[in-house]
């Protein structure tokens, strides 16, 4: 018993050492993000207790007693979490959990799935977005989302895709404004640099990791309060991983951070917080089993399942 | 030494095969042409059993060579390879027939004054068909304008909004549509007029109503066929963007598949370019310019070539001649917007994945 919990600190460990290796170049965000972010209280990532605010405009979710389904079938059970404002909560867990399906509840993407039903509340900000008078178009401009496949739009180009979300809303921006949203969004998913002299070119002749670059920089020029990502890395190599992993410590100074990962050596370099879903059999709803510091759900972790998880015991 | 070892260890299995020489098939092929050729111009046999009978028994003897000298397997692929040959061959011959046939004949009157001139008190040899491609050109642009929004929109709602037994309706009447018979088209349109109108109403319009009924279809299946490959993730995107649905599907979905709904407009249009039927019920036959598609008969080109066809005077190769050429500019028009769209597609095409 003892055996892999040791092996596991070790690992921890050592990847901790090269993240910081690889992070501590980069990091511009401000001292005080930081020195919170490394100092996480157990207590204020406990379900509904720690309210002391962060002075932040980024936003807190509160999840009740959340339950998702596809039809009949009962993809999650009674989740309830909190998720901290400036703060990357990791999602882990094996395939066809739930993590992707809770993900898209949180800005009201799960109900789009023909089927998709959601029952319980999720408050941001005080706000419950499933409250019947809440238009689902207005939660998503406050909440962005970065999927599982770079997919910026094919028939524009990369300064095209960055504002689209300004474009395909007819919002009157005018052209200097405009030129700035888009230095400012691509300068914040560090692409700026590698795009600058080809900013009318398709952005699908990017690389893969320069377009899931991309659609960060889109996601975040509408300047949403919480960004969720859905495996954002899966589809790319380690270098583009590793940047956008940069990329993700950045951003967290201005925006609360939800990452679903299957990667778990990405959960504990990028996260501060872990959330572990698991299911009891197949066939069953997925649940949120622990939710804790990162350092403690990869060091020492309440549940034995989730310790069979992290230290790849798990079937 | 160890070059010298390696040399003299014999192989487990010989990679090596015969195989015939390269020129091998193309010459059999060709010698059973020449000899084919030859039996037709020399004996009175008749023509197409000498055809038939060099292509199988030039297929046999390859397959026999090939199997004698390279085996079984390379054999097959011969055969193969030498019957879909065949095949695209036999399915080739009347288009490449047609095309030559029409274009020999239809060139003595593709001239100058067959596309300034009408046909209007033209007896015996002369005049043209402006009249005709100007009535061609106005009946199939009144019906695009007509179908073209009508079949976007219902794809778009059948792919983007419809769900349930609505959906499932329209979709098997759409079917249902695809399949009628352009010369019920025309009598639909006809009777529908004529209960307005009274019977024996002849006009422009009339024709295009005909035609967009045998256009709508097309268009729906193009469109929706298109908007089924805009993948899902970028919806998703765009929803992900706070962006409504109907924007979504207006300046997200459609601008990405608007280089395949240009095409299948365009195929559409060639479709029922040179339809006859229908039009000769409901735009009737005029030998005058007319471009006014409320006011009056028109002529057409496909009715133009049918009725010089039909009731040529005592001279009767004029007649022909112009018939000829009539069909020849049809085929000319079509190919072009065949042509347009291609460009288009090309042009405006997206990669999707």
């Amino acid at each position: 018993m003892a055996e892999p919990t040791e092996r596991s600190q070790e690992y921890m460990d050592s990847t901790e050492k090269l993240d910081r290796g690889a992070t501590a170049p980069t990091k511009e965000g401000p001292d005080v993000t930081d020195s919170v972010a490394t100092s996480v209280d157990v207590q204020t990532v406990l379900p509904h207790e720690g309210r002391e605010s962060v002075a932040t405009v980024a936003k807190r979710i509160e999840i009740t007693d959340l339950n998702l389904y596809y039809g009949s079938f009962h993809a999650v059970k009674s989740v309830n979490m909190t998720i901290q404002p400036n703060k990357v909560t990791a999602l882990i867990g094996s395939s066809g959990c739930g993590k992707s399906t809770f993900l898209r509840s949180l800005n009201r993407m799960h109900e789009l799935v023909p089927g998709g039903r959601v029952d319980g509340a999720v408050i941001i900000d005080g706000q419950d977005i499933y409250a019947s008078n809440v238009d689902p178009v207005a939660v998503r401009r406050q909440v962005g989302m970065v999927f599982q496949s770079p997919n910026p739009f094919p028939t524009m180009s990369i300064y095209e895709n960055v504002v689209a979300g300004l474009l395909l809303n007819s919002r009157k921006t005018k052209k200097p404004a405009l030129d700035e949203i888009v230095e400012r969004s691509l300068r914040g998913a560090n692409l700026w640099n590698e795009v600058k002299d080809r900013l009318d070119r398709p952005g699908g002749g990017l690389s893969g990791g320069q377009q899931q670059r991309l659609c960060i920089a889109r996601a975040t020029a509408v300047e949403p309060e919480v960004l969720l990502m859905d495996e954002p890395c899966s589809a790319l190599d380690p270098v583009a991983t590793l940047a956008i992993e940069d990329l993700i410590q950045q951003l967290k100074a201005n925006y609360t951070i939800v990452i679903v990962t299957h990667n778990m050596q990405q959960a504990s370099r990028a996260s501060d917080v872990t959330g572990f879903f698991n299911l009891e059999q197949s066939g069953t709803p997925g649940q949120l089993v622990e939710l804790d510091t990162t350092e403690t759900i990869f060091s020492n972790p309440a549940n034995k399942a989730t310790e069979d998880y992290v230290t790849g015991r798990f079937g | 030494m160890s070059a010298l070892d390696l040399t003299a260890t014999p192989p487990r299995a010989s990679l090596v095969r015969g195989s015939l020489p390269s020129w091998g098939p193309r010459g059999l092929t060709i010698g059973a042409a020449i000899v084919a050729l030859g039996l037709i111009a020399a004996t009175d046999v008749n023509a197409a059993l000498v055809l038939v009978s060099a292509v199988v028994l030039c297929g046999v003897g390859l397959y026999a060579w090939s199997r004698a000298v390279e085996g079984a397997r390379t054999a097959t692929d011969r055969g193969v390879t030498f019957l879909v040959s065949s095949a695209f061959a036999l399915a080739i011959a009347p288009l490449v027939s047609l095309l030559y046939t029409v274009v020999s004949r239809g060139f003595a009157r593709f001239d100058y004054q067959f596309f300034t001139e009408s046909s209007r008190n033209v007896v015996g040899a002369g005049g043209g068909a402006s009249h005709a491609i100007l009535g061609t050109l106005v009946i199939t642009g009144v019906a695009t304008l007509a179908s073209v929004p009508i079949g976007i929109l219902a794809a778009v709602y059948l792919q983007e909004y419809g769900h349930g037994r609505l959906k499932r309706s329209i979709t098997f009447f759409v079917d249902v549509m695809t399949g009628i018979p352009s010369i019920v088209a025309g009598l639909f349109a006809y009777a529908l007029f004529a209960l307005f109108l009274g019977p024996g109403i002849r006009l422009g319009v009339i024709g295009a109503v005909a035609l967009s009924v045998l256009m709508i279809p097309i268009v729906v299946r193009a469109t929706e066929e298109m908007l089924k490959i805009v993948p899902n993730h970028l919806r998703e995107a765009s929803y992900a963007l706070g962006v409504p649905k109907w924007r979504t599907v207006v300046k997200v979905v459609l601008p990405t598949a608007l280089g395949g709904i240009i095409s299948g407009v365009m195929l559409a249009i060639a479709r029922v370019m040179g339809e006859t039927a229908p039009l000769l019920i409901t735009t009737g036959a005029f030998s005058s310019v007319n471009l006014n598609p409320v006011d009056g008969r028109m002529q057409n080109l496909a009715v133009f070539a049918f009725n010089q066809y039909k009731n040529p005077g005592v001279q009767r190769e004029p007649y022909f001649d112009r018939a000829w050429a009539a069909a020849l500019t049809l085929i000319v028009l079509v190919m072009t917007l065949s042509l347009v769209a291609r460009l288009i597609q090309r042009r405006f095409g997206t990669e999707t994945r």
